[in-house]
């Protein structure tokens, strides 16, 4: 109990005085995962909202494939990019192992598939008479389909929100591309894994409540969000 | 082709899968004034009503809005001439006040200009104390309200309204008509009810459509009061099975 004690005070004085790259870590963390999120909406929502929208021949394989890829193991995830990436892999001349872009590549991967899979469920949620009045009120075709997409924005916020949570919170992918190198590829969840590992539980304490706090503002969010619905 | 003619339909015949529920409908509705499509629940009133807004592509025929051919081509721009209330009432999820001002924004309308066209017709309907309020907290009969004022707005050519005053209370089902018989003087109404009351106040001519086919159609008068059909005869006197 002394322990945990201390560690919470020490973590106090680490935020304050940002030692130990503690700042830098916590920005990190969240330029990683912000751009992830980024790339994962770009990627993830069109194509929910297209596999929502569309009927088409193979819908039910593309919608069984959003739905295995939301629960990628994000080791599985590390393992695949870092063979991609690593200096005999198809992509090794980019040099990219070890950095940070390598690591929102991962992380991009384990963000898309979750945010398309919301974004999907979000779209056919959607009461399809909104297309039909916004076409009866003059709406062109592509005007209807912004404005049902439009009526799941709610939902699909969530979706954004849960795919940053998942990402922010994620270690394995980011451990094994990243390598937690200080300085350079260490983000919140890769430190607490080393700081513990030490014994070093101020500054594994001190990441873990702005790990907590990020979480806790993601779930507020998400709880906003759903009561809008 | 009549230039005095609303809307025109030859042979108009529709299918949801392999039901037929319209068999080979042809209508004359003449501009101006009120036309009542009425007949039982089930008759394809709602079907015929979206066919003719060029909501749905019927499987044969033809429809002739003001005067041109509705060919896929030239649908999205006649569509834009009409605007329909519908039976059980969508609304966005936004404020009513943008609900309403829908129309006008996808046809382009400057915003002040469209947030004042909110307010009168929702003052018309006597909701103008909603405009703020989110339509997702509205009573059914307020959606229906709005629903009414947001297909108002646009000004259309051709107003369809189907069943606009089932949830509505009397005082408001009398605006309701009140309004519709006003705007009828300089547009056409296309109105589906089953509500033989309301289409006696408020019809021109009438049109009575019974599992899926037109069986009578002409002065509103004379097909409500002294009909000449057997099946409109026994669902003006209530004797219809249901």
């Amino acid at each position: 109990m002394h322990d945990i004690t201390l560690g919470f005070q020490h973590a106090a004085r680490l935020l304050i005085s940002g030692e130990h790259d503690v700042w830098g870590i916590i920005g990190r963390s969240l330029l990683v995962s912000g751009l992830s999120t980024i790339l994962g909406c770009a990627i993830g929502i069109p194509a929910g909202a297209a596999i929502g929208l569309r009927r088409f021949r193979g819908k039910r394989g593309a919608v069984a494939a959003l739905n295995v890829g939301m629960s990628l193991p994000p080791v599985v995830v590390g393992l695949f990019v870092y063979l991609l990436l690593s200096r005999s892999g198809p992509l090794g001349f980019m040099r990219l192992l070890f950095s940070v872009p390598a690591m929102v590549i991962a992380q991009t991967i384990l963000a898309a598939p979750l945010i398309g899979a919301l974004t999907l469920s979000a779209v056919e949620s959607v009461d399809r008479r909104a297309r039909t009045v916004a076409l009866s009120l003059g709406a062109s075709q592509l005007r209807a389909t912004v404005t049902l997409l439009g009526e799941a924005r709610f939902a699909m916020g969530a979706a954004i929100i849960a795919g940053f949570g998942a990402v922010i919170s994620e270690v394995g992918a980011v451990m094994i591309v990243g390598g937690n190198i200080a300085g350079h590829t260490r983000v919140m969840t890769t430190a607490i894994m080393l700081e513990t590992g030490k014994g070093s539980f101020d500054i594994a304490i001190a990441l873990g409540i702005i790990l907590l706090v990020i979480a806790f503002i993601v779930n507020f969010g998400l709880g906003f969000l759903q009561r809008w619905r | 082709m009549g230039a005095d003619l609303a809307i025109q339909v030859r042979g108009l015949t529709h299918r949801y899968g392999l039901r037929e529920v319209l068999h080979n409908v042809s209508l004359d509705i003449a501009r101006g004034g009120v036309f009542c499509i009425f007949g039982p629940n089930g008759a394809g009133k709602s079907t015929l009503l979206r066919l003719l807004d060029l909501l749905e592509t019927p499987a044969s025929g033809e429809i002739i809005i003001l005067g041109a051919r509705a060919t896929p081509s030239l649908r999205p721009a006649l569509r834009r001439r009409m605007a329909m209330a519908f039976q059980s009432p969508y609304l966005f999820r936004a404020s009513v006040g943008a609900n309403v001002a829908y129309g006008p924004r996808v046809r382009g309308w400057p915003r002040r200009e469209r947030g004042a066209r909110a307010r009168e017709i929702l003052e018309q309907v006597g909701a103008l104390d909603l405009i703020r309020r989110p339509a997702w907290r509205l009573s059914r009969g307020e959606a229906q309200l709005v629903s009414m004022a947001r297909a108002l707005a646009v000004q259309p050519e051709i107003l369809f309204l189907d069943e606009p005053s089932t949830s509505l209370d009397p005082p408001n089902a009398g605006r309701v008509e009140a309004l519709i018989a006003e705007y009828a003087a300089g547009s056409t109404v296309v109105l589906v009810t089953h509500n033989l009351f309301q289409a006696r106040r408020m019809a021109h001519r009438a049109a009575f459509l019974h599992e899926g086919e037109i069986v009578e159609q002409g002065m509103a008068d004379q097909i409500l009061t002294a009909p000449r059909d057997r099946r409109t005869i026994a669902f003006i006197s209530g004797e219809m099975p249901g």
